[in-house]
């Protein structure tokens, strides 16, 4: 046994703060108060802590938004903690057989590591993960080419320059209610910046970043791509994450200048909630990424499997003349989940193009939808957009929805759109059992090859893991 | 092998099988014929374990009553259909589909699961054989194939699957003559004395290719007429109607 001296000094490693400020939370509510002090926490310049007030000066004009499909009680955000230090040892489920056995169930078939299982639930872990040195070793390869990758918190106090010149640039501090919250009280998040003219030798993970969990609630994440060149991004993990926290915020933003190219690639499974839908996140996103130089391009790729509520539309602003912005998204419901989702591709440069590829499954009593917006304006000429949504539905009490806007101000653009949905075919099963396969291998087979074109998006060893997550992510409820 | 008696199937309360029986040894080569609507398919369905038939009487498969065993299961101990309408599997690589069902049933055999290198030799081996174009095998499964080329798929998984039993449900039906004589080679070069055959046909066509032990006439959910493979003729002569009671 270790004593909790040794283990908060492990913290102090992990999350990059001193012990004294272990067990500090914030006071409970939103105010001034609490943003100044969370700006504190993370020695933040003046400037900074300015911004964060404008953000919560704005924010208390502005309303939440209610036009979306799955509606959801009032979250009281005076009754929430807006900072507060990973919970000591003694708060945390002391080992895995207090956690949901469900949740085990669902590591073991991910193969998922006993020591990962363990920090993925949230149990009291006392030593320091491999990742973390694998992280430094990493570390210290991409600093020889120049590229910044280190928590946001760092970037503001290391690289103010970077940080003031494009955070907000492309999500405003007035955007809209979830992130203009986020704006004020953000906690942490992944700064990126790749230099001009280099490539990222290696996909920058969440996985390798030092303060991994627990910054999850109002996470904010800058990738700045400077000309000619390249970045793979990957966010998230399969496995599910198990979180006190209900409502997550999180703002991303993505800046490609000339020639620069981003693929930013989510997994997303954090807790949905028990069968009855009881419990489970609401994740209320905002990405959006600015194509700023001509010819650049940014992909994003999301597999969503998790949250009772997820609603988020990643975007593409094509400023620049020849940019490409596309979108590929696997949005998997089941149970009482319910997900709106979608993308915006807003056309602004001559011969811009954008794809959208989305592909939504639904089962259980769950509710789908697709929503996005293709918006080409009068100076984006011979633009091009092509749109392709697929629903799968199983089972007859889930529902599939596909809300597609579409505005073109330019005559010489080209929009497609195509459309699908399917019930999942009693005669594919069949034939797919006489072969042999069970039924929960032939739905996998089915549904992995529903979902190919955007599986086939992720990098390889991303691919793999995702395609057993759709399948266990479906896991009953057929038959 | 196979022992069905006194099989009565039905459908929404709708009789479609009423007191069928049919026995088959190792070794022998047993052709259904019938009108349309006498139930030739819903046997074959029956005889996998598909959903949605009421079944009284019984099936015995190498001693083993069939009655509350799987669909997969079935195949798994071996027993293969051949579809009249294979099914489209959209995104799913053909290649990939068989590779799974063969290693999910060698599995259920206890035998070792194969990789993906001897596999390919296996199955370029196997198309070979039957004279199929392997450029197929890398397309997604029976997407935008040919009627023909679905049939011949069906043949190509059973040769690799090696079942002990295969139904071929009207795997003739919309073929060419050169694919109806690969789906014939297909049956004629995979018997043995340790499998056998259940082809459910409504032409004699096929039968020139491959010659039946039995031939059974089905009238109305009922086996009337069991003869050898001289009775296709007949039947091409004079029709079903004479048969029927």
């Amino acid at each position: 046994m270790k004593t909790e001296k040794d283990i908060d000094t492990n913290k102090a490693y992990k999350y990059g703060f001193t012990t004294d400020i272990e067990n500090i939370r914030a006071p409970k509510g939103l105010n001034e108060d609490t943003i100044k002090f969370i700006s504190k926490i993370k020695k933040e310049p003046k400037w900074m802590l300015d911004w964060r007030l404008k953000a919560f000066n704005r924010l208390k004009n502005l309303k939440e938004p209610n036009w979306q499909k799955p509606k959801y009680p009032k979250i009281n955000y005076q009754d929430l903690y807006y900072y507060s230090a990973p919970k000591s040892a003694s708060d945390k489920p002391k080992s895995l057989d207090e956690v949901d056995p469900k949740l085990i169930e669902t590591y073991k078939k991910l193969g998922i590591p006993l020591q990962e299982q363990k920090r993925l639930s949230g149990v009291a872990v006392d030593a320091v993960f491999d990742s973390v040195s694998v992280a430094t070793t990493f570390k210290d390869e991409l600093t020889k080419k120049g590229i910044i990758f280190c928590p946001i918190s760092e970037a503001i106090i290391k690289h103010p320059d970077l940080v003031k010149k494009y955070i907000g640039s492309v999500i405003p501090l007035t955007d809209h209610y979830f992130a203009t919250l986020n704006s004020a009280v953000f906690t942490d998040g992944s700064f990126v910046y790749i230099p001009p003219n280099v490539k990222c030798p290696m996909e920058l993970s969440t996985y390798f970043r030092i303060n991994a969990s627990e910054t999850g609630q109002f996470e904010r994440t800058l990738i700045i791509a400077d000309k000619g060149s390249y970045v793979s991004y990957l966010e998230g993990c399969t496995a599910p994450m198990r979180d006190e926290n209900q409502l997550h915020a999180a703002n991303v933003e993505l800046i490609a200048l000339d020639d620069a190219e981003i693929k930013y690639s989510t997994v997303q499974n954090w807790y949905p909630g028990d069968k009855n839908g009881v419990g489970g996140i609401y994740n209320f996103v905002t990405k959006r990424g600015a194509c700023r130089g001509k010819n650049s391009k940014i992909s994003w790729t999301q597999v969503e499997t998790g949250s009772a509520i997820t609603w988020k539309y990643p975007s593409c602003i094509l400023q620049g003349d020849n940019s490409v912005g596309e979108f590929y998204s696997i949005a998997i419901t089941n149970n009482h989940q319910k997900a709106d989702t979608g993308t915006k591709m807003i056309h602004l440069g001559k011969n811009t193009k954008s794809k959208i590829i989305s592909k939504g499954i639904s089962a259980g009593k769950a509710d789908n939808t697709y929503r996005g917006l293709v918006d080409i304006n009068s100076k984006a000429t011979n633009s091009r957009n092509y749109t392709q949504c697929d629903s799968l539905l199983m089972g007859n009490k889930c529902g599939a929805h596909t809300v597609p806007y579409i505005k073109n101000k330019n005559s010489t653009s080209t929009i497609e759109h195509e459309a699908t949905t399917t019930k999942i075919n009693e005669e594919q099963l069949f034939y797919c059992n006489q072969r042999g396969l069970n039924q929960e291998e032939a739905v996998s087979l089915i549904v992995n090859g529903f979902c190919k074109e955007v599986l086939q998006q992720l990098p390889m060893e991303f691919a793999v893991e995702a395609q057993k997550l759709v399948s266990i992510s479906l896991e009953g409820s057929v038959g | 092998m196979l022992k069905i008696k006194n099989l009565k199937t039905s459908v929404n309360d709708k009789t479609i099988l009423d007191g069928l029986d049919l026995s088959i040894k190792p070794g022998e080569v047993h052709a259904i014929m019938g009108p349309n609507g006498s139930g030739k398919s819903t046997l074959a369905n029956v005889l996998s374990g598909k959903n949605g038939y009421e079944s009284s009487g019984s099936i015995i498969f190498n001693g083993e009553n069939l009655n509350d065993i799987s669909i997969e299961e079935r195949a798994q101990k071996g027993i293969f259909l051949a579809f009249q309408y294979p099914l489209e599997i959209p995104g799913v690589n053909t290649n990939n589909f068989l590779k799974t069902s063969l290693n999910t049933v060698r599995k259920a055999r206890g035998q070792k699961e194969i990789d993906t290198l001897t596999f390919l030799k296996l199955i370029k081996e196997k198309s070979l054989e039957l004279g199929i174009d392997e450029k197929f095998l890398s397309r997604q499964l029976n997407v935008g194939f040919s009627g023909g080329e679905k049939k011949k798929n069906e043949i190509l998984q059973m040769k690799l699957l090696e079942p002990k039993l295969a139904v071929l449900d009207e795997t003739d039906s919309g073929l060419d003559i050169d694919a109806l004589r690969i789906v014939a080679e297909g049956v004629n070069t995979s018997r043995s004395n340790e499998n056998a055959f259940l082809i459910i046909t409504h032409y004699q066509r096929l039968l020139d290719y491959i010659k039946p032990d039995f031939i059974h006439v089905l009238s109305k959910g009922k086996i009337v007429k069991t003869g050898g493979s001289e009775l296709g003729e007949q039947l091409e002569k004079s029709g079903y109607s004479n048969l029927e009671a």
